[in-house]
C-alpha cells in the first residue's frame, strides 16, 4: 500500500481492461451451457463439451482467431483494415498457383505487401484508414479477377498447407500450433517491445506520441504489415483447409475479425484493450456460430442474435463517456 | 494592413469555389465522365439515356445521402445498406392493392426506415456506443429482420406504381390521370427519379441543414466538446441524425423495390452499397473527421461512382479487368486527398 496507488479504487474491483475478458468469458460459459442444454434435450448427448468438438471448434477458429490478432494491432493504432477479405484471398489464390515450396513464402509474402501499402497510405499519404483499404482491397479484387477469370482457380493447396491446416501434431490440430504462434508474436510485441508500447501510445495521442519523438509513421506501417501478415497466413491456411483458393473466401472474416476485437474491450477508436481479450471474443463467435448451426437456427436469427449480442456485449462494458469539454 | 489593400479582394464566386473546392471537383469529374459516357453513347443525349442513369443512380444517391449525416456527426452508420434493404423487402410486402393500401405502404416504409435509424440513434446516444460498432451490431439485426421478411427473392410491386415511377414525367401524368400534353409536352421527359431526387434534396436536406439541429450536427463533427460547453442540444441532434439516415436509406429501399419490382435480402449488396456510400461521400468532399461537407456533394460522389461503370458499358471494357479499373480509380479518387499533405507546413497539423 503506496501512497501512488489510487485512491478511489475499491480493492477488489477489476480493472478496466480485466472486466471485458471476465465478461465475455462467461458468455462463452452460458453459450455453452444453453447448447449443451439443447443437445441433452433433443439427442441426449453433451456433444459440446467433448474435448473432440471443442478442438474442432478451435481449429475452425484459428483462421478467424489470426484475422483479429492483426486487425486488433491495427485497431489499438485508432486505425480500420477493411482490405482483409481480398488480401487473404489475394493470398491464397497466389500461394496455390505457385505451389510447391514456395506457395507458403508467396503467400504470407503477398499479405506483408499490402500491408506496408496501406501502411504507407495511411501513415505518409494521411488518408483516413478506412476509406484507403477499402480502396486497397478493390484494387486488389479487381487484380484477382483478372487474374482467376472471375472463376475458383483449378490450383491446389501444397500437402505442407494442408498440413498445416487439418493436420494433427500430438492429437492436437496444427492449426492450433500456427495460432498460438501468432498469439505469441503479437502479445510479446504488445507489451514486451517499444513497439507495442508506441502502437498504444499512438492510439491515445498520435501528436503526442510524434512530440515524444515516436517515429509514427514506422510504427503505423509496421502494423499494418503485421495485420496484413496475418491476413495472408489466414489465406495460406484457409485454402489448406480447404484444399483449394476461392473466390469470395475472405468475406466471412472482416466483420467477425472487427467484432471479436471490440467483444474482447478493445476500444474502436484505439489506445486501450489486451491480447487475451481478443482471444476470448474470437472463441464466443466461433462457439456463437457453431451452436446456432447445431440448433439449425436459420440465417434470419443468426444475424439478429448476432448483432443483440454485440450491442448486448458493449452495453455492459464498452460504454464511452460523455464528452463535455 | 497595406498588404491586404494592395491585394485585389478575391470575388465571392471565387470564394465560394475555393471554400467548397472537392465539391466542385466532384461536380467537374462527373461532368466530364458524363460528357464522354453521352459522347460515345450511340443514343447520347437523350431523355431514355437519361432515365435509366437516373433509376439506376437514384438508390445510391439516396443512401450516399444517409451515410452523410453521421460522417458529418464524426461517426460512421455501417447499416445504410441495412436498412436499405429492410425497407426493401417490407416494401416488396406492401406496395400492391388500391390506391390507399399503396399510400399507406409507402408511410408504414418510411415509418420503419425512420425508426431503423431512430434505434441507432438511440444505441450510439444512450449506450454510448461508438457509432461504426453500433452500426455494425444493428445492420447485422436488419439484415436478420430483411431475411425474415424475405427468406427467398420475390414479392410484388403495383405494375401501374412501379411504371410511373420509374419513367419521364409523362409518363408518371398519364398513369394517374394528370393529362397529356400541353404542359407535359415540354417537361414530360425530365425523370421521375431525378425529380424525386430534387424533391429529397430540397424538402429535406435543406431545411435539415439550415435548422437549429442540422447546425448542431456540423458543430459536433467539428468539436463535441465545445458543442457540449454552447449548450447545443447534443443528445437530440445525434438522434434527429441517425434518424434522418434512417429515413433516407428507407426512401432508397423503396425506390428500389419500385424499381426492380420485388424484395430481396441480399446481404452482399447491401454491404456493397454501404461500402459505396462511404466512397460517395468522400468523392464528394465530406470529411470522415466530420464537420464539413455536404448530402450535395455525396450525391455528386455516388453519381462519379455509377456513371464510371456507365462508361464500362460504353467501351466494351473486358469484364475481367473492370474491378480492376473500378478499384484504381475509387482508390485514386480518394487519394487525392494526400494532397492536404504537401500543402501542411506544421506537422503537427496532421493529427487531427
Amino acid at each position: 500500500m503506496t501512497m501512488l496507488e489510487t485512491p478511489s479504487r475499491p480493492r477488489f474491483a477489476l480493472a478496466d481492461d480485466t472486466r471485458p475478458i471476465i465478461v465475455a468469458s462467461a458468455f462463452v460459459l452460458v453459450i455453452l451451457a444453453v447448447g449443451t442444454a439443447y443437445t441433452l434435450a433433443t439427442q441426449g448427448t453433451m456433444t459440446l463439451l467433448s474435448p473432440t468438438y471443442l478442438l474442432q471448434q478451435l481449429q475452425v477458429g484459428a483462421f478467424l482467431g489470426i484475422v483479429a490478432g492483426g486487425m486488433m494491432v491495427v485497431i489499438l493504432l485508432g486505425h480500420i483494415d477493411l482490405s482483409v477479405p481480398w488480401t487473404l484471398t489475394a493470398a491464397a489464390m497466389m500461394a496455390t498457383a505457385f505451389g510447391g515450396a514456395k506457395a507458403i513464402p508467396i503467400g504470407l509474402g503477398i499479405g506483408l505487401l499490402v500491408g506496408i501499402i496501406n501502411g504507407i497510405g495511411v501513415a505518409y499519404l494521411r488518408i483516413p484508414s478506412m476509406i484507403f483499404t477499402l480502396g486497397v482491397n478493390a484494387v486488389m479484387r479487381g487484380l484477382m479477377v483478372a487474374h482467376t477469370g472471375g472463376f475458383a482457380p483449378q490450383t491446389a493447396a501444397t500437402p505442407l498447407m494442408n498440413d498445416l491446416a487439418v493436420g494433427h501434431l500430438f492429437g492436437i490440430p496444427s492449426a492450433l500450433f500456427v495460432w498460438a504462434g501468432f498469439s505469441l508474436v503479437i502479445v510479446v510485441l504488445l507489451t514486451r517491445t517499444a513497439f507495442g508500447r508506441y502502437v498504444y501510445a499512438i492510439g491515445n495521442k498520435e501528436a503526442a506520441a510524434y512530440l515524444a519523438g515516436v517515429n509514427t509513421r514506422a510504427v503505423i506501417v509496421g502494423s499494418f504489415a503485421l495485420c496484413g501478415l496475418c491476413a495472408g497466413a489466414a489465406g495460406v491456411l484457409l485454402a489448406g483447409y480447404s484444399t483449394k483458393a476461392y473466390q469470395g473466401m475472405g468475406d466471412a472474416y472482416v466483420l467477425p475479425a472487427i467484432a471479436a476485437v471490440v467483444i474482447g474491450g478493445t476500444h474502436i477508436l484505439g489506445g486501450r484493450g489486451r491480447y487475451l481479450g481478443t482471444l476470448v471474443g474470437v472463441i464466443l463467435i466461433v462457439l456463437l456460430n457453431s451452436v446456432l448451426s447445431i440448433m439449425q437456427m436459420p440465417e434470419a436469427g443468426r444475424q439478429i442474435i448476432y448483432g443483440s449480442v454485440i450491442i448486448g456485449m458493449l452495453l455492459v462494458y464498452g460504454r464511452g463517456s460523455k464528452v463535455t469539454s | 494592413m497595406t498588404s491586404q489593400s494592395t491585394r485585389p479582394r478575391p470575388s465571392d464566386l471565387a470564394m465560394a469555389i475555393r471554400q467548397n473546392a472537392s465539391l466542385v471537383a466532384a461536380i467537374a469529374l462527373f461532368l466530364a465522365l458524363f460528357l464522354v459516357y453521352n459522347w460515345f453513347h450511340p443514343k447520347g443525349f437523350s431523355p431514355q439515356v437519361l432515365l435509366q442513369n437516373g433509376n439506376e443512380a437514384f438508390s445510391l444517391s439516396l443512401v450516399a445521402m444517409a451515410q452523410t449525416i453521421p460522417v458529418l456527426l464524426g461517426g460512421l452508420d455501417l447499416s445504410v445498406g441495412a436498412v436499405m434493404t429492410l425497407i426493401n423487402c417490407l416494401a416488396s410486402h406492401l406496395l400492391h392493392g388500391g390506391p390507399l393500401q399503396i399510400m399507406g405502404g409507402i408511410a408504414v416504409c418510411l415509418g420503419a426506415g425512420a425508426a431503423a435509424g431512430f434505434l441507432n440513434g438511440c444505441v450510439v446516444v444512450y449506450g454510448r456506443i461508438q457509432p461504426i460498432i453500433a452500426t455494425l451490431a444493428t445492420g447485422a439485426i436488419y439484415v436478420g429482420l430483411a431475411l425474415f421478411l424475405r427468406p427467398k427473392p420475390g414479392g410484388e410491386v403495383d405494375e401501374n406504381f412501379s411504371w410511373a415511377m420509374t419513367n419521364g414525367l409523362s409518363d408518371f401524368a398519364e398513369t394517374f390521370g394528370l393529362g397529356t400534353g400541353g404542359i407535359w409536352d415540354y417537361i414530360g421527359w425530365i425523370p421521375v427519379s431525378l425529380l424525386l431526387l430534387l424533391l429529397v434534396v430540397f424538402l429535406v436536406w435543406v431545411p435539415f441543414s439550415r435548422s437549429v439541429t442540422g447546425r448542431t450536427v456540423y458543430a459536433i463533427g467539428s468539436a463535441e466538446g465545445a458543442a457540449y460547453m454552447s449548450g447545443l442540444a447534443i443528445d437530440r441532434a445525434k438522434i434527429s441524425a441517425f434518424t434522418l439516415a434512417g429515413l433516407l436509406a428507407g426512401i432508397a429501399g423503396l425506390f428500389l423495390a419500385i424499381q426492380t419490382s420485388s424484395g430481396n435480402a441480399d446481404i452482399p449488396q447491401a454491404g456493397s452499397y454501404t461500402l459505396n456510400s462511404i466512397a460517395a461521400v468522400v468523392i464528394g468532399g465530406v470529411s470522415l473527421l466530420g464537420g464539413a461537407g455536404s448530402a450535395i456533394g455525396a450525391i455528386f460522389g455516388a453519381f462519379v461512382l455509377r456513371v464510371i461503370s456507365f462508361n464500362f458499358r460504353i467501351f466494351d471494357v473486358d469484364p475481367l479487368l473492370q474491378p480492376l479499373f473500378e478499384g484504381i480509380i475509387l482508390l485514386g479518387a480518394v487519394s487525392l486527398g494526400a494532397i492536404r499533405v504537401l500543402r501542411v507546413k506544421n506537422t503537427l497539423e496532421l493529427f487531427r
